[in-house]
């Protein structure tokens, strides 16, 4: 018996909400093999990964620190999926956001007023959506294709940061490491849970996931996003711009990942460094996808990630296993939700081996 | 000047192959009418596995191969799910260059430090004694042989060879390629499977030639690169060629400067090769015409026999 693919007449609404289980639950046993081959207790590990990050209040509250960026991200980049804009250099947005956020922080330093937040804020935003909108321009004004533009200026955005952070932001007291100075108390985002460093951007993060998925479901754009990404022959004759489109996601996307950028530099770093994210950028994009390019759905894609994120970090420490396992696990991930995704629009079936005709 | 000049074009060579290989490979598989975002990923399994296989065996050849296989290897992952399972293909690429960085990182954590002394280079007897061009183009390792012999067999195979025009049916028009009886999914396998191989290829060069070690995601965004070359070469495997040389040049213009102290920060120039292709990719994109006309008209559709 060989199997093989059949058209669904329609979608399966059940296999959209199963499918990703799916994934998880073959993602969890190529884990397993995974940890065997590196010769660890896949019980162990599996534990060290998923369950004992979250056996303490503060084991929570770092999912929340770790998902915060990974949500506003991966909700805004969803939206732009699924209009068919690929913004992939989220990660270079988000630089731009840290730097143009910290820049607000130095340069007001050592104001105390209420007004260096919100300031860094609009700042780590603004300087997002700068760094979304030349993707948006090139591919407006010149057809350039957004994937590659937007990722190579990622690499610029780090090498910028890094430059700023060897010379004009450096911290003066600082013996000439490539770090600025520790922003002061005004800049730095408050703690919303005591005794852990889950801060504001969490809240934030929310609200993003309420007002997107508002946005989605309640205006024009939402359903002109949606129409162009199903039907964009519809999308065409209906009037909707195609161009309108490519500058509403991608600014959209880099201002989300600008806002992370400077949370991340306003709360849990502190400073600006010349790494301030782990991935968060790229790690968005397997957000996006295993939130179904739902609101909701990135919200508990964000979560699981954070905590894969967690487990590495955690199974680094106590197993010795290496971190790099981390984005393995994330790989792997997405391989197999966009495997399983098959079955949303096709089912399986077996047939005898005399009867299969080469495709 | 002599002295400063050959240097200069043989670092700019040696510059130039990985992606010559890599943009060649990503090519064919476009031809056939796939497009694989995951160089990237397939480069930086093959700059580990090529290097694990060269430390241990010491065989160059078995470096070369392991490098080759790690990529197809690589690729086939994505075959079956953009062919088999009907996966999108932009997200399948960019899963597979995710896995990639991670699965690399894995492999080679053991590898930081290691050292190797590099593939060997071969004279070619008589010809690398002639002054100025002998040790120009007669004095390579074997891989940078190869890349000028692999453009010339592909421009071939695209332009002379039968199963060539077909490569270019299936990508230009999978059911009317179908519908003739031609097997589009097999035909786009061996395509994935040859892109990935080469994008192997090119990433054991960086491992094993251009700077001999493995580093984490040491590809430093070359696979993406290679990815604009073949839209800045408008799918022709000459230009293919040109353009990697282009971007050599300016990898190692970039380098030479900086060494010299040019008085720009170092992180300025590394910034030239992503703008650079930032660059081309505006001057040729913006003639729609002309992309329209030479970009393989299924690319990035998804076939399934049935429909």
């Amino acid at each position: 018996m060989i199997p093989y693919l059949e058209k669904r007449a329609e979608h399966s609404q059940t296999m959209v909400y199963i499918s990703p289980f799916i994934a998880l639950g073959l993602t969890l046993l190529g884990g397993i093999m995974l940890f065997s081959l590196l010769g660890k207790s896949p019980a162990q590990a599996l534990y060290a990964f998923f369950v004992s990050p979250l056996t303490s209040l503060y084991g929570w509250a770092e999912l929340g620190v770790k998902a915060s960026p990974l949500v506003l991200i991966g909700v805004a980049l969803s939206i732009g999926f699924r209009a068919g804009v690929w913004n992939i250099g989220a990660e270079g947005q988000l630089t731009l956001g840290a730097i143009c956020g910290g820049c607000v922080a130095l340069w007001m330093y050592p104001v105390d007023s209420i007004f260096v937040l919100p300031l860094m804020m609009i700042g780590g935003i603004l300087g997002g959506m700068f760094w979304a909108s030349i993707p948006a321009f090139l591919k407006t004004r010149f057809n350039a294709n957004e994937i590659l533009t937007s990722l190579m200026l990622t690499y610029v955005a780090l090498l910028l940061l890094s430059l700023l952070v060897h010379g004009p932001l450096r911290d003066p007291d600082g013996f000439n490491f490539p770090e600025s100075r520790i922003f002061h108390d005004a800049a730095s985002l408050p703690i919303i849970l005591d005794g852990t460093r889950l801060h504001l951007g969490a809240v934030f993060a929310l609200v993003a996931v309420g007002g997107i998925w508002l946005l989605l479901s309640k205006s024009l754009i939402g359903f002109q996003v949606k129409v162009i990404g199903q039907a964009p022959a519809a999308g065409r004759h209906a009037g909707f711009s195609v161009n309108r489109m490519i500058w509403f996601t991608l600014l959209l996307g880099g201002g989300m990942a600008g806002l992370a950028g400077m949370f991340e530099v306003s709360g849990p770093i502190g400073q600006l460094l010349p790494t301030i994210s782990p991935g968060y950028g790229f790690t968005a994009i397997i957000v996006a996808f295993v939130g179904r390019l739902h609101p909701v759905g990135s919200l508990f894609a964000g979560l699981l990630i954070a905590l894969s994120y967690l487990g590495g970090e955690n199974a680094q420490i106590t197993l010795n296993l290496p971190i790099a396992v981390t984005g393995v696990f994330q790989g792997m991930l997405l391989f197999f939700l966009l495997a399983c995704d098959v079955l949303i629009r096709y089912r399986i079936r077996f047939k005898p081996v005399s009867r299969l005709r080469h495709g | 000047m002599v002295d400063i000049l050959i240097p200069a074009i043989i670092t700019i060579i040696t510059a130039s192959t990985p992606l010559v290989y890599a943009a060649l490979g990503e090519m064919i598989a476009e031809k056939s009418g796939v497009l694989n975002l995951g160089v990237e990923g397939m480069m930086l399994m093959g700059a580990v596995t090529g290097f694990i296989a060269v430390t241990q065996t010491s065989s160059v050849m078995i470096g070369i191969l392991a490098a080759m296989l790690a990529g197809a290897g690589m690729s086939f992952i994505f075959a079956v799910l953009v062919l088999g399972l009907q996966a999108t293909q932009v997200a399948t690429g960019l899963a597979l260059t995710i896995f990639g960085i991670g699965l690399s990182a894995l492999i080679g954590q053991g590898l930081v430090g290691v050292a190797y002394e590099g593939i060997p280079k071969l004279s070619i007897p008589l010809l690398s004694d002639i002054p100025f061009i002998g040790p120009i183009l007669f004095e390579h390792d074997i891989l940078v042989y190869g890349s000028f012999v692999i453009t010339v067999v592909v421009s071939w195979f695209l332009r002379k060879t039968r199963a060539g025009l077909i490569l270019r049916a299936v990508g230009d028009s999978h059911h009317a390629a179908h519908a003739i009886g031609y097997p589009v999914i097999r035909i786009r396998y061996m395509a994935i499977l040859f892109g990935g191989a080469m994008a192997g290829i090119a990433g054991g060069y960086l491992s094993l030639a251009y700077s001999p070690l493995w580093i984490e995601n040491m590809s430093a965004g070359r696979g993406w690169i290679a990815l604009a070359l073949v839209v800045f070469a408008t799918w022709r495997p000459a230009r293919v060629f040109f353009g990697a040389y282009l971007f050599g040049g300016i990898t190692i213009l970039q380098l030479h400067a900086q060494a010299m102290g040019a008085g720009v920060p170092s992180q300025v120039m590394s910034m030239l090769p992503y703008l650079a292709t930032i660059m081309v990719l505006v001057l040729i994109s913006r003639d729609q015409k002309k992309i329209k006309m030479n970009s393989p008209a299924c690319i990035g559709q998804p076939f399934h026999p049935s429909s």
